[in-house]
């Protein structure tokens, strides 16, 4: 048998629509995905032991970066896989989870306790400011043909 | 009985299997649980801020960001509080077509918690993945998994336009109408998934997992006559009764310092809201012939095994089924109706809805031009964190006192988190505190 793909899912700040968009479009491809892929990571899925990121071949990432924590894990992400692909708007563009960046002085100021207590970065970011991206899927939620192709050109490569 | 370590910590970083993050912490000292945190740990992104100053009829699709799974309850509650605060009534058409797209919602959401999440522990595995194709049983359950999420999936797509965030449901009506024949074939898919479902009801019928609360806790849910998750008056396992709009003012909000969520009580009391909340009180409101099919598993309503919420939701799921299947069967034209266009004025509206995780409420404060002045949002999980958090105490409780192993105590953990289903990313954006 063909070694499988190995491929990690990963939601960082975000509603998880896309995550919600991935099992969708299961409904119709697990047969060959779960013949094709070895799910790394997936949390939507499966228990895995999330202390350490293992070596993929594919890392899909949603949602925007708000915290030196998710950037230190998004960084290990990217060590760890040798594609990393932008999933969805939030991913891709830092929109709408960036929303805060946009505050005006009292919308500040009401978040700001909240800010510090929990060490959020001054702003929220998308992953291409903080790491390569290999590839991008945009889309609130994220495009499913786009997804698609992209998904399909890595289990054929 | 054998020895464990009397002294050991756990710490969850990262629940698997639900829907958003929340970690876990405990310490356990001599046998006796030192601390416990239960947190959602979800990063904020700060909706109930974001809009205010913006337009009440455009407030809908933004507020529909807040979950991916059930943004389309978002969607639904938001709509109504914009509809109610303008006077604007929507048509009879109009109801039956959010109806027909909230069962869909049921159907998906409730699909993914019980085949995805939770279906893996009762055949000892760790995920669906693991499932044996070569066990007929198992293989048909992997298969019946992705043909019911499609049905919910194609019904939501069909009537919103999109499963998730759906972009046709708008203040007043639906900015595109769906095709009457794509409507109609959906009748046939509805009732080829019904059987599995039946089958899956069963499954968890067999679940021995048990786990009621010592603490008193009222159930509380919205109650309609069709059982239709988006209109009627809450009702509770206290026998109270109160109108949407009065919903606010039983809430008090309980600031728990290590989450990213604040936690709710209800007039006091402990509150769990969801299908288990729903089928212990509404039961009687199931349609007739979901009634009939389930009878042998309704007995056990009103119950306070909370890992019954699995079962309720599966009769959810069959319900959803028969509903819809009525509406599509009455339906014989769609008219073409234009959105109902409101009038702007200075008001405040309430939306209440049932959505898959329990109930959902808006309170939307507007100014006379039409934007947001304040916005008060209260979603499930943050109704349920509160008694989440207490039986997780009590269940490690229980399991120590057995002498259960540190794996077995995680394990058992995360079954019980899961049989709520709950959803962190609806809950970690509404922190409304002042922490000085």
């Amino acid at each position: 048998m063909d070694k499988k793909l190995r491929v990690g899912w990963f939601s960082f700040t975000c509603c998880e629509d896309s995550t919600i968009i991935f099992t969708e479009l299961m409904n119709t491809h697990y047969k060959e995905w779960f013949k094709k892929i070895e799910f790394v990571h997936a949390r939507i899925l499966r228990k895995d032991d999330t202390a350490e990121i293992k070596d993929m071949d594919v890392a899909f990432v949603e949602g925007a970066i708000s915290s030196d924590k998710q950037e230190v894990k998004l960084k290990k992400i990217r060590e760890k896989a040798k594609k990393l692909v932008a999933i969805g708007a939030c991913a891709v563009l830092g929109s709408p989870s960036n929303q805060r960046n946009f505050f005006n002085r009292d919308q500040m100021d009401e978040i700001k306790p909240i800010l510090d207590l929990f060490k959020y970065k001054e702003r929220a970011m998308k992953l291409s400011e903080l790491v390569t991206v290999d590839e991008n899927v945009p889309g609130c939620p994220m495009n499913e043909q786009v997804f698609l192709e992209i998904m399909e050109k890595y289990l054929n490569a | 009985m054998h020895d464990i370590d009397i002294d050991f910590d756990i710490n969850l970083e990262e629940i698997s299997k639900i829907e958003g993050a929340a970690s876990l912490e405990i310490k356990v000292r001599n046998k006796k649980i030192e601390d416990l945190k239960f947190s959602i740990s979800e990063w904020k992104r700060f909706y109930n801020q974001a809009i205010r100053g913006k337009s009440a009829t455009a407030v809908p699709q933004l507020v529909a960001r807040i979950c991916g799974t059930c943004s389309n309850a978002h969607l639904l509650a938001s709509i109504e509080a914009v509809e109610k605060g303008f006077g604007v009534q929507p048509s009879q058409q109009t109801m039956l077509l959010r109806k027909l797209l909230f069962y869909g919602l049921i159907i998906r959401d409730h699909a993914l918690h019980l085949y995805v999440f939770s279906l893996p522990d009762l055949f000892g595995k760790n995920s669906i993945l693991d499932l044996d194709e070569n066990d007929p049983v198992q293989k048909q359950f992997l298969e019946d998994t992705f043909a019911v999420k499609e049905v919910g999936n194609q019904l939501s797509i069909i009537i919103g336009g999109h499963s998730v965030h759906a972009p046709m449901p708008t203040i007043g009506g639906f900015l595109k109408l769906p095709k009457l024949e794509d409507v109609k074939a959906l009748k046939p898919k509805l009732l080829d998934i019904r059987p599995k479902i039946l089958k899956l009801i069963d499954l968890f019928s067999k679940d021995p997992s048990d786990f009621t609360l010592q603490a008193p806790v009222t159930y509380c849910s919205l109650s309609s006559s069709d059982f239709s998750f988006l209109e009627g008056a809450i009702k509770t396992s206290d026998g109270v009764t109160i109108q949407e709009k009065d919903f606010g003012k039983h809430l008090d909000a309980v600031i728990i310092p290590y989450s990213h969520a604040r936690g709710f009580k209800f007039d006091g009391k402990f509150v769990m809201v969801g299908a288990l909340a729903r089928l212990n009180n509404d039961k009687s409101n199931l349609h007739l012939k979901t009634s009939e099919s389930v009878k042998q598993y309704l007995d056990i309503f009103p119950s306070h095994n909370l890992f019954h919420n699995n079962i309720a939701q599966a009769i959810e799921i069959i319900h959803a089924i028969d509903s819809s299947y009525d509406i599509i069967d009455s339906l014989n034209t769609i008219e073409n109706e234009p959105p109902v266009k409101p009038q702007l004025k200075e008001t405040i509206g309430v939306g209440l809805i049932e959505a898959p995780r329990g109930t959902l409420y808006y309170k939307l404060e507007i100014n006379a031009d039409g934007t947001i002045k304040r916005g008060d949002i209260v979603v499930p999980t943050g109704q349920n964190q509160i008694v989440m958090e207490r039986g997780i105490y009590e269940l490690v409780e229980k399991l120590l006192a057995v002498n259960t192993s540190k794996d077995m105590i995680i394990y058992e953990i995360e079954k019980f988190i899961r049989a709520f289903d709950p959803c962190m990313s609806c809950a970690a954006h509404f922190l409304k505190v002042k922490w000085k």
